[in-house]
């Protein structure tokens, strides 16, 4: 029996660890795009954008576990098509790697953006040598742009503003995670920003990007021009399934699975940035991009794959991000909320409730984890959400 | 054979991951942002919520003994 793992990902490893620890003793291989040991990917936007990314990358596993967990890791090698009628996976340069059992974590990308000849790449933060480079390239004192004011852009943002650069963020949508967490919320992270001498320009439009010398220049549709001289693109993630096209693999924005995370495919299943599948529990199709995820989803696929998987996979998901001193945990989900509830709002406090349906369906907590426990369970519970907010 | 279950405070950074999936082993301590280790010796029952807490630590602050 060979179990083959596609993806030395978050997902991936905790897929690996979870076959072995569940008693698989055939041949396991782990296929990785990128040529470095699996590693946290959290770091790259934080400390080990400040530091230098070499010294502050965080390996997933010491380099003796795959030898320990009998793994052949073959990495620097990416996968580019899948035949589901021989199950086996081609690899790039040549190639292939059959299967009996599959499971999928190739996770996401960084949506790219594109900026016109002479005006200098847009850099993109997802693996670490995208660190390596973005670290190489913020100077004390010069100015850098962010366009996106997602949660990569902001912790960007952030971290860049530690290093004692000038930086300007730039949103289309009204706020920062508006579209995720909506106007309050978004409003209480533009202030937090602000407050540390970001300029936030939100609820505007990018006219044109321009070379200029060295630098960028980015004109914005309200007549504001700002001189970059380092641009970076938080503009957000897409699945990691181009390779998947065609193979005959049902997708639809990820790779479509079942609420035991198989896919369409008899023994081939998904974990992590690219699973879609029917989450019981919130009785909708979810796609999660969360550090969480990856891990939980990573093992249970393995179970699932084994045939050991007892119940769906039906977490509730978690996630965080550290802005300066702003340490924000989210539970739950916030797509399409119909409610959104402040229940606590101070220059260092924020606790926001999402509902829809009737249901609490998710809780953020910026420096109050303590909280969290206790709504994780009523969104367990599914809790009416008249019974959290009261008028 | 028991299990011993510590907490590296240099680590931790609040995540609150361990005391949503183990609530009677592991508080938190608002006023600095890090762990509590309720039960430092849990029983066999509580191995997997433990096991499972360690894994889902971003911090990997946790350490889980069997001695």
């Amino acid at each position: 029996m060979h179990h083959v793992v596609v993806g030395a990902s978050l997902a991936g490893i905790n897929a690996v660890e979870g076959l072995r620890d569940a008693g698989f003793d055939g041949e396991l291989t782990l296929v990785g795009a990128e040529d470095t040991l699996p590693y946290e990917r959290p770091p790259l936007s934080k400390a080990a954008l400040r530091l230098g990314s070499a010294a502050e990358t965080i390996l997933l596993r010491p380099a003796d576990w795959y030898a320990d967990h009998a793994v052949d890791l073959r990495l620097g090698r990416t996968a580019v098509k899948l035949d589901l009628a021989n199950r086996s996976v081609i690899l790039a340069g040549g190639g292939e790697v059959s299967y009996d059992g599959l499971i999928l974590a190739t996770g996401s990308s960084a949506r790219p953006l594109a900026t016109p000849a002479g005006a200098g790449p847009a850099h993109v933060l997802r693996t670490a040598d995208d660190c390596a480079r973005l670290h190489a390239r913020l100077r004390p004192g010069e100015h850098l742009v962010i366009i996106g004011a997602g949660f990569i852009g902001l912790e960007v943002a952030a971290t860049a503003t530690m290093m004692g650069l000038d930086v300007s963020v730039v949103e289309v949508a009204p706020g920062p995670l508006h579209r995720v967490l909506g106007a309050e919320v978004g409003r209480w992270f533009e202030r937090h920003h602000a407050a540390h001498g970001i300029g936030m320009h939100c609820g505007v439009g990018i006219e044109a990007i321009e070379a200029d010398g060295r630098r960028s220049k980015v004109r914005l549709l309200d007549g504001t021009v700002l001189a970059a001289d380092v641009l970076v693109a938080g503009v957000g993630a897409r699945p990691a399934v181009e390779w998947l096209r065609g193979s005959g693999l049902q997708l639809s924005d990820g790779v479509a699975c079942d609420p035991f995370l198989r896919t369409s495919a008899p023994d081939v299943v998904a974990a992590g940035d690219i699973a879609r599948w029917h989450n019981t529990l919130f009785d909708e199709d979810l796609r999660v991009e969360q550090w969480t995820n990856a891990v939980e989803q990573g093992r249970y696929a393995a179970e699932s794959l084994l045939g050991i998987a007892e119940q769906s996979y039906a977490a509730v998901p978690y996630f965080w991000s550290d802005q300066f001193d702003a340490k924000m945990r989210f539970v739950g989900v916030a797509n399409a909320a119909q409610d959104v509830h402040v229940a606590e709002a101070g220059p260092d406090v924020l606790v926001a409730l999402f509902g829809r349906d009737g249901l609490l369906r998710g809780a953020l907590c910026v420096n109050a984890p303590r909280k969290l426990a206790g709504y994780r369970q009523a969104i367990a519970d599914r809790v009416a959400w008249s019974d959290v907010v009261t008028p | 054979m028991g299990l011993k279950v510590t907490v590296d405070l240099q680590a931790c950074q609040g995540y609150a991951c361990c005391m949503m999936t183990a609530p009677t082993v592991f508080d938190l301590d608002e006023s600095v942002g890090k762990a509590v280790v309720l039960l430092p010796e849990p029983g066999e029952d509580l191995r997997e919520l433990v096991e499972k807490s360690v894994r889902g630590c971003p911090s990997k602050a946790i350490a889980l003994e069997s001695r």
